[in-house]
Parts: C-alpha cells; structure tokens; sequence
C-alpha cells in the first residue's frame, strides 16, 4: 500500500536527523502521506477513538499509581482519598473508570465494524489477530484495574475469576494458587495485579504499534471491501482521515465528558462501595457491563457434558467463544468481502449483534429468574383420615437391594388392602414402612404462580392436616420454567453457529450481490490510467 | 537440525564436531534459560510467610447450641457448626436422599486423621464449590435454601444441614476443612 516515501526535509536540520533518524520521514509517510481510501465512512473513525483512550487510561493511570496504595488495608481508603482530597483526584479517577468503559464501548464497535466489512480477510489475517489480541489484553487489564479499589466487588469479582481459572482440567488448582500467590485472595495476590495493572498497557501499546504496522502494510479496508484500484481511489491521510478522525473523536469525548461529570459512577456497581470483606459475599456478583456477554455464556453452562462437568464446560465455552475470534479469517469462506454484498450473512451478522447484546443483558440478571412458564405450579396431596396404620420394618439383605425390598414390602401391604403406604429410610438397609388400612382417603389440589408459594401451601396444608392422618403423601408438578438460564444456552448456541456453522457454510452457498459498475470500475481511474 | 545434516562444515553431508557442538551449545542455553526463568515464575507462589500462616486454633467452648462462627484459615473463611440434634438427624437420615455428590454425614465430621469427629460440630470450608461465594446460615435474612443448611446468594446453590450439595449450580459439596481435635473444646484446622 504504501509506496516509495514523499517526504522531502525543508530545513538543513530536517536534512541532517533524516540521515541518522528518518523518524519524521516515517511519521510523515504514516500518518500524512498514507493513502486512505476515500469512501470509508465514520465507523472506520473508532481507531483512532481507541488510541486516545489507551493515551488517557495510561496518563490518568500513572496520575492514580502516584496516590493508590496496594495494601488491603490501605487500598479501598486511598481510592476514597483520591477521590475527596487529592487535588482533582475526583477528575483523574472518575476518567480512568469511566474511561475503561469508553475504552470497550470502542473496542466494540470497532470489532464489530472488521466484523462486517470483512476487515479479517485476506491480506489482513494478522492485523485481525493482533486487534483480538489487544481485545484479550484489554480484558485482562479491565479485570485486574477492578481489583485494586478493593470493595466487595474487586474482592468478590477476583474471587470469581481465579475461581474460574481453578476450573481448567488437570492444572487448574496450581494456577490458581499460583495466581493468587496464596490460598485466597488477599494482600499478595493485591500486590501483584496492581503490579500487572501497571504493565499491560504498555503491552497494549507495542501491540498497538505492531497493529498499526500491519495496516500500513495491508492497507485500509473500506466500505465495499474492494481494494483501491488506482491512486485516484485514495486521498491522503491528513488532512482527510485525520480531520475526520478528529470530528468523531470530539463527539465521542462529549459522551466520555458527560458520563465523567454527570454520571461518574453510573457504569459502576454500588456495592464496590463497601470495603472488601472476605467472609461476607454480596447478594449478587457481576462484572461490568463489557464483560457481561462472556459471564452469561459462563453460566449458561448448568449440565455436565459426559465427563466434563458444568463448571468446566462453562469455563472452557467462555474462554472458547474469545478464542474462536482469532480463527475467524478461516472460518469465515466467502470471497466477498464487505456484507454490504452479502444479503443473507447480513442478517445473521445482525441477530448476532442483538444476540451478543441480549448476552449482556442475560449476564446481568440473576440465573434462576424465570422469564416465562408453561403452565401453573401444582402439587397434590393425599392422605387418609380415620383409617388404621401399622408400622413394620423393612430390612434389605443390601443397600443395592434396598430399592426392590422396599417396593415389595410396599406392594405386599397394598395387595392386604392398606389404602396407603409410606416408606423412610433410615438407613443404608434400614426403612419403617407405614401402611394404612380403611378409613376416607382425601385429596386436594393446588396451584401457584411460583415454587416458594406452593411450598408455602404445601406447610399450610400439612399443618392443617396435622394429627388427623398418618402421613401425607405429596405430589409436586413443575410446569416448564423458561429462565435466564435456558435463555442465555440458546443464545450462547447462536454465538458459536455464527462462526463455526453459519460463516463457513452460507461462504460457500450463498450468492453475493453484483458489485456496482460505479464501484467495480475505477470512475476516475478510467480517464487518467492506472498507475 | 536439517542444515546439520545436510551440509556438513566440509559440504560432505556427514555431521562433524561443529554440529555436535552446535547442539549441545543450543541445548546448553536453552536449559540456563528454562533455569533462569523458573525463578521468574516460582516467585508468584505463596510465600513461606504466607504458608506459614496454614493452621488456625479454634475455641469451640463459646458456641452454643445451634450457632456457627466463620474462623479464618488461610485467608478464607470455615464455618464452625455446633449442630442442634434435629439438624444432625436431618443430615443422617439424608444420607440416602437423591444426593449430586453422595456422601455419609459420619464421614464429613471425620479429622484430618482418618479417626471419628464428632457429630455436632461440622468443620467446612465456607466457599461455594461452585465460585466461591460464601453460603448463608439459615437464620440469615438472605437465606432461601430448602434444605435448612446453607444458601449460596450468588447462584443458588442449596446445601443441607451437612453441607452436601442439593440443588443449583455447585458440583461438590462444601469441603470439610482438614482439622483436629486438641482437646475436647479446641480445634486446630490446617
């Protein structure tokens, strides 16, 4: 893409750095000269929203570094005393949270803008791949910033996590420990994410620059996911892209402003507000909001899968459904480019977009909630008033047999007329069975909108029974509870057949619309030739 | 080593001294470098200090009937429960309960010897098997468990009075924390 160098050195001294350090020759052939596509539109403006983020959090973040102490008993005060009495502490924290959020909600679209416009085709496998990897650094690097306010969220959040590490067969519990630099979470394991913290950002950033070094090589995409033809296809760099740049990033710094001023903590979760308390869990543990999407697919888990048991398959699901995002350049087969052209995958790309957003949502409502049912909880109880019971032991020669005994003795004293029997066990081999002859056998349904209040009649009901028969026999009937749980499993089977099923296959079976004359051939290329 | 192979220091294609030493120069710092960087490693685990800290004593003198203490082992939280008779009978007679991960109450009182605890005091780890959050006692406000031992609020895991898991996500019972009778009113865990 980017041909022989244009730079020419005005002064006497440019001429002489630029035979020992070309550094303005490469600023000036990268970011001035560099041959941008001319149609490319605003989403293509996130790059450089994405840069001014990692500027802010690592400037905001060595501002904090100067007054946070990462200590378990000094951490959660000095994030306060940041925020109250160092001089514009309230500023510099407020944008370095804030600024985290900022920092995904770009990464996001940006993903999501290679996503559609086939930005990880080929020649730009790499530079898709280093972008996934600055997505997986930027998680670690979000995870581990959380951390260190050090209120029950960073507590219970870090727990979690590391938790989640120990679940990885075979050498989990070793890097959990290893991890957190002893059993539990606490002052070491403090220490080293702060320490960490630290670092990756500058990892980032000679991710960054490798990112950028391969775009250069390959060149933009653009909208129509056709390579520029001619030179007439591009303009340059500055001012065009840099003033457009410049315009988008501005209103994307409104946002950022108004969340820093007006809504500081508004991204944030209120119980991060208590100081960490390593023996009492908050009610609810989530992680922020750009993290959420890979919390749901985590939980969405709650069945073991033959010898891989739920917490393990949900770890490995999350982990994969990162990783499968590296591989994307091969799984996706079509030719096409851009979706633009690509009628149908166009319209799974955007149930995936409102799949990945429901994923958040899922992720951020308690597992168990029930969003619709099919039918109406209820339970039936029998029992005998006024008839005889008699009480015999069972004993089964061994607990393996305990089952088939005790259906016989049950069986037997039916077929002697007992109206209704009832066996405890009480051992391994051990039960008393209850047998009631004559008497009135009674029944009664009920009906309840949710499991806690049937059990609550069922108390009622037996209370009220009380004495008057033996035993009561209760029968519970479930209807078919549709919850977040169940929820997010068919959204996380979505997300994978999006990349494992639907991109490789409709590649190789669907029929991609003509690409326009006006775009196909060079418009202005035609009269002038090609270069 | 292809090239050794193929072209040997004198272009006749049999190996020489040079490859050997080749190898052995190439191996020699690769095992300095794995040696180096070990250290880099290993440092990250616990510390002697931190593993210094692995038992904790604990009085059972002054809880009552019916009463459970969170003691500190290791930086997490043990649930020290003395048992009320009708929470042990519970626990016995579901010993034989549709259970996810089948355990007899006798031996989730057993010490860290193999030899018979007690059975009104459980000694458990107090971190949900599922990730990790804490369970609430039944007299704790948040508590919604069936099964009258401990609730875990983060995903709904339900244990009974013996710690086993009974319903929700969890895939192990809560761990009994290895532990040792002293004398009759004092426990050593770890």
């Amino acid at each position: 893409m980017s041909g022989p160098s244009t730079y020419e050195p005005k002064s006497g001294f440019t001429r002489w750095l630029d035979r020992r350090l070309p550094i303005l020759r490469l600023s000036h052939d990268s970011f001035v000269a560099f041959p941008t596509p001319r149609n490319i539109n605003y989403w293509w403006t996130f790059g450089a929203m994405l840069s001014l983020c990692l500027v802010v959090q690592i400037v905001s973040g060595i501002v904090l570094a100067m007054h946070y102490q990462p200590n378990i008993h000094d951490a959660f005060a000095s994030v306060q005393r940041i925020q109250r009495d160092v001089p514009y502490g309230w500023l510099i924290q407020g944008i370095h949270a804030v600024g985290a959020s900022m920092f995904f909600l770009a990464a996001y679209v940006h993903m999501f803008r290679g996503l559609y416009y086939g930005s990880y085709k080929a020649p730009r496998e790499v530079l898709w791949i280093l972008g996934c990897l600055i997505y997986a650094l930027m998680i670690a690097t979000g995870f581990l910033g959380y951390t260190l306010p050090w209120g029950q969220m960073s507590f219970w959040g870090a727990t979690v996590i590391t938790n989640i590490l120990g679940a990885i067969p075979f050498v989990g519990e070793s890097i959990q420990v290893w991890i957190r630099g002893g059993g539990a979470i606490d002052q070491p394991t403090l220490n080293r994410f702060f320490s960490l913290h630290y670092l990756l950002p500058f990892v980032i950033a000679g991710v960054v620059v490798l990112h950028v070094w391969a775009l250069h090589e390959v060149g933009q995409n653009n909208p129509t996911g056709v390579e520029p033809k001619t030179k007439d296809d591009t303009v340059p760099f500055t001012p065009y892209a840099t003033i457009k740049d410049l315009f988008a990033t501005s209103l994307f710094m409104l946002l950022f402003a108004v969340f820093v001023f007006f809504m500081p903590r508004a991204l944030g979760d209120p119980a991060n507000f208590i100081p960490a308390n390593p023996v009492q869990t908050p009610n609810e543990i989530f992680p922020e909001w750009y993290l959420l999407p890979f919390y749901a697919i985590l939980r969405a888990f709650d069945f073991n899968i033959g010898p891989i048991d739920s917490r393990t398959a949900g770890v490995l699901a999350m982990f994969a459904s990162i990783g499968v995002l590296f591989i994307l350049p091969w799984l996706d087969t079509s030719r096409v480019r851009s979706m633009r052209y690509r009628p149908a995958a166009k319209q799974f790309f955007f149930i995936f977009v409102v799949v990945a957003i429901l994923l958040g949502w899922c992720g951020h409502q308690n597992p168990g909630t029930t969003l619709a049912k099919g039918g109406q909880f209820s339970a039936t109880l029998n029992w005998v008033t006024g008839g005889q019971s008699a009480t015999s032991q069972i004993v089964a020669p061994s607990a393996p047999e305990f089952q088939a005994t005790s259906d016989a003795a049950e069986a037997q004293a039916r077929a002697q007329g007992a109206a209704m029997t009832s066996v405890t066990r009480e051992g391994s081999v051990r039960a008393t069975l209850i047998a009631v002859t004559g008497g009135t056998r009674q029944t009664h349904t009920f009906t309840a909108d949710n499991a806690d209040d049937l059990e609550a009649q069922i108390t009622a009901a037996k209370a009220h029974i009380g004495g008057s028969a033996p035993f009561v026999q209760v029968i519970r009937n479930t209807p078919f509870l549709f919850t977040v749980t169940r929820f997010a499993q068919l959204l996380t089977f979505y997300y994978f057949l999006f990349f494992l099923v639907i991109l490789p296959i409709l590649g190789l079976r669907e029929t991609p619309n003509r690409v326009p004359d006006t775009i196909a051939k060079p418009v202005l290329g035609e009269t002038q030739g090609a270069s | 080593m292809a090239e050794a192979t193929s072209s040997g220091a004198h272009g006749t294609g049999e190996t020489t001294r040079r490859d050997f030493i080749f190898i052995a120069a190439g191996a020699a710092g690769a095992v300095g470098a794995a040696a180096t960087i070990w250290p880099f490693v290993d440092q990250m685990n616990p510390a002697a200090d931190t593993r210094a800290m692995s038992t904790t004593e604990v009085s059972l003198a002054a809880i009552a009937v019916g009463q459970q203490i969170k003691a500190i082992w290791q930086g997490k939280p043990v649930f020290v429960r003395h048992r009320t008779p009708a929470e042990i009978a519970q626990a016995q007679r579901d010993d034989y309960a549709q259970l996810k991960d089948p355990q007899l109450d006798e031996d989730r009182t057993k010490q860290s010897n193999g030899s018979a605890g007690k059975a009104e005091w459980l000694i458990l780890q107090a971190n949900c098997t599922h990730l990790g959050c804490v369970p609430l006692p039944p007299d704790n406000p948040g508590f919604r468990g069936h099964f009258g031992g401990w609730f875990c609020p983060c995903h709904g895991s339900d244990y009974d009075t013996s710690g086993r898991i009974r319903q929700g996500p969890a895939p192990k019972n809560l761990y009994v924390a290895p532990y040792l009778y002293l004398n009759d009113t004092s426990i050593r865990i770890g």
